[in-house]
């Protein structure tokens, strides 16, 4: 992974340094309240319902065992003992005191890490594949243009004060889209193009929120060198064109939807052709600088031989299943990734302890060369398995309580903070999660519906990115009371969907119930064991799930107030 | 009154001015931008020094004969508004503008360092601020990894 030289810590040391003046100026009044608010955001603070929350940066998901146990230290000395991972790839900590957040920000960058610009209205972590670097489908790893990304965007002087916060995302496997490039402001595809050169299809417009958007392309073929400038020409036509009037209409999505992307993709071009200059051109030496870093781990040569298979129909159930639900292909023959879920009946999503950290960070050591990624679904990959050792790493993880066979399944939640956490929140989220994850928590019953994501936001500001869920749940307020609305049919990969609103919000003792009947539903219509849930939906439409929530598919009765 | 003009405090020799006697009386007014676009010859006849005072929804391209301007002020009507950044940068890099580029309205200290790589050199603070407290801002950081007004060349060109 990339490792910091001496301008990449002078860069992290002066600003650790810088906050800390702010801080002070802050305390002493020359800076008011309202002017300290962006600083304070843009190092990663956030004032929540109960108190500060900090998120920490990780670039791309990527982490060390030594990161990790930095974490885990600072969970346990200035936290309450765990710490939240996020779905932009990131981790946050509820609890700190602001007193203690330099202490943090020094302890963090004695490993190579911080907070920087993880919120506010600039641009944020970038974030790739969670299998980048390993995915058999990959033509291309992008993690190296994720950091040259994060050094240019890192105190970006033109963008540091967008209308609203922007968000980039890279993908280097053109078959299966896991970084769900649709939904970003910028979303990247590494392809080739007909002469076989490699560059990127760059996507614009993406994002959830309150008004969700799948991206356009703006770009059809960018090569690679030109990827700065012209990432800089559209964020300088966002930042010079963006609206400012309202914070809910200020992201890129509004400004392209209003342009046409035509008419958007004209501005962008014309700005680049007048702005762009030959030193801004990516160099080759930079390239193979940065690419160096991701170069592959010492991988033995192993025989191809896969042993998945025969643990899968093995004695051992409970093994056979997270073989079957949580490792993945690699593309070095004899090595597995093994996504480690953190979705456990009784937590809530994304939350991980201490000691559950420490214990991570030593399993990286051990099993896939101290390396571990988080993944915009919150959960954690060790990365670089040796197929062998899946039965032994399973013993080890069930022991800390993280060998959960769930991922992609339907206790694989998403969920937001919520009302629990969140000011803005509607309606809680965490306790819903639990309550499902509760309800469908047999192994039989997961492997039967197979691959389905229910993901939850406690409002329309869709940090549970229920948009994109399968099954998406939306906390809204009635009359003072807690309501939700599900939505079915959305995806955010290759074949990107919004979902779609079944019919009327449903009281927070009917909506579990509704997620059964759909489930129910969807088990006795599917053609056949192979066809997926989101498939069955695109294939059968809503009626008979309207059928099996409301009793009716009259639109009249089942819509409601949904709209 | 003091600005900060090339990283020093001075003395304003601009005065900004609204009205025509105002306009008249000036040695080196600053006028508003629909002024200037009105009756620019004029200005530009009779006043040893010309600076126009541009809103924050203007581009390079509303101004008229920039050349010939002696100082260009960007508004900035909230610290959070980050449309000048831009703008400053098109003046600078497409335009070759090298006369002053000041930043006026509500400008703050710790936007001083982002603004100056942005191509300002003259800065108006919001009233009440300390000045010497902002001449601080532009050393806080010995490294950029970006290209900027003061050197086209990324960290990776210099590296």
């Amino acid at each position: 992974m990339y490792q910091y030289d001496d301008y990449d810590r002078r860069i992290i040391t002066e600003r650790a340094q810088q906050f800390r003046g702010q801080v002070s100026r802050r305390l002493s009044g020359e800076i008011t309240e309202e002017e300290f608010k962006p600083i304070r955001l843009q190092n990663g603070l956030y004032m929540q319902l109960h108190a500060y929350m900090l998120r920490v940066a990780i670039p791309y998901g990527l982490l060390s065992s030594t990161q990790v146990r930095k974490l885990a230290h600072i969970a346990r000395t200035y936290d309450r003992g765990y710490a939240h991972l996020t779905t932009r790839q990131n981790i946050q900590y509820n609890w700190p005191k602001l007193t203690d957040v330099p202490s943090i920000l020094d302890e963090l960058a004695s490993v190579e890490m911080h907070a920087v610009q993880t919120s506010g209205n600039c641009v944020r972590n970038i974030t790739a594949d969670h299998f980048a670097g390993i995915a058999r489908d990959e033509l291309e790893d992008p993690r190296p243009y994720c950091e040259i990304l994060r050094q240019w965007s890192t105190f970006h002087p033109e963008f540091a004060n967008l209308p609203r916060k922007f968000k980039i995302a890279i993908t280097g496997a053109p078959g299966e889209d896991r970084a769900a490039v649709r939904f970003h402001d910028i979303g990247l595809r590494i392809v080739e193009n007909a002469a076989g050169e490699r560059g990127f299809e760059v996507l614009v417009g993406g994002g959830l929120g309150r008004t969700p958007v799948i991206a356009e392309v703006v770009r059809e073929f960018l090569p690679k060198r030109h990827f700065l400038s012209f990432i800089e020409s559209i964020l300088r036509v966002y930042n010079l064109h963006g609206r400012r009037d309202n914070k809910f209409k200020a992201r890129i999505k509004i400004l392209v939807t209003a342009l046409g992307i035509a008419e958007f993709r004209r501005r962008v071009e014309e700005d680049w052709e007048a702005s762009r200059t030959p030193e801004l051109e990516l160099t080759d030496a930079e390239v193979a600088r940065v690419s160096a870093f991701f170069a592959p781990p010492p991988y033995e040569s192993l025989p191809a031989t896969d042993r998945v298979e025969g643990i899968v129909l093995g004695r051992d159930r409970e093994l056979g299943n997270w073989v079957r639900n949580n490792v993945f292909s690699h593309k070095v023959p004899g090595y597995s990734a093994v996504v480690v879920s953190v979705k456990k009946q009784g937590i809530p999503p994304g939350d991980v302890s201490d000691t559950q950290m420490d214990a991570i960070a030593s399993l990286a050591d051990r099993y896939s060369f101290g390396h571990v990624v988080v993944t915009h679904t919150q959960n954690l990959v060790l990365p670089d398995v040796k197929t062998a050792e899946l039965s032994k790493l399973h013993a080890e993880l069930r022991a800390l309580d993280l060998g959960e066979a769930n991922a992609n399944k339907l206790t694989d939640l998403i969920t937001c903070p919520g009302l629990d956490y969140c000011d803005l929140a509607n309606a809680r989220s965490i306790p819903l999660s639990l309550e499902i994850a509760e309800r469908f928590d047999r192994i039989d019953y997961l492997n039967d519906v197979g691959d389905v994501s229910i993901k939850i936001s406690g409002c329309i500001n869709a940090c549970g990115h229920h948009h994109v869920g399968n099954i998406g749940i939306l906390g809204i307020d009635k009359r003072g009371e807690e309501f939700y609305q599900l939505m079915l049919g959305g995806s955010p990969g290759n074949d990107a969907s919004i979902g779609k609103i079944l019919g009327r919000a449903l009281a927070q003792d009917e909506i579990v119930d509704a997620v059964e009947k759909v489930l129910g539903r969807y088990l006795e219509i599917r053609e056949s064991t192979d066809e997926r849930f989101l498939d069955t939906v695109r294939r059968v439409g809503f009626d008979p799930f309207k059928v099996a929530v409301y009793g009716t598919a009259d639109p009249l009765e089942a819509a409601g107030d949904a709209a | 009154m003091k600005i900060i003009r090339d990283r020093t405090i001075v003395d304003d020799d601009f005065v900004h001015v609204t009205d025509g006697s105002e306009q008249a009386a000036a040695t080196k007014p600053i006028v508003p931008l629909a002024e200037y676009v009105k009756s620019r010859e004029t200005l530009l006849a009779r006043h040893a020094a010309v600076g126009v005072r541009v809103p924050s929804d203007k581009l390079p391209s509303d101004i008229p004969d920039l050349q010939r301007l002696a100082l260009i002020a960007i508004e900035f009507p909230k610290f959070t508004d980050g449309r000048g950044y831009s703008v400053a940068r098109m003046l600078r890099q497409r335009h070759a503008y090298r006369g002053e580029l000041r930043a006026v309205g509500w400008v703050l200290r710790d936007q001083l360092l982002y603004l100056e790589r942005c191509g300002f050199n003259a800065f108006e603070m919001k009233p009440g601020k300390p000045l010497d407290s902002g001449l601080e801002a532009f050393s806080e950081f010995s490294v950029r990894y970006q290209a900027d007004v003061d050197d086209p060349r990324p960290l990776y060109r210099r590296r």
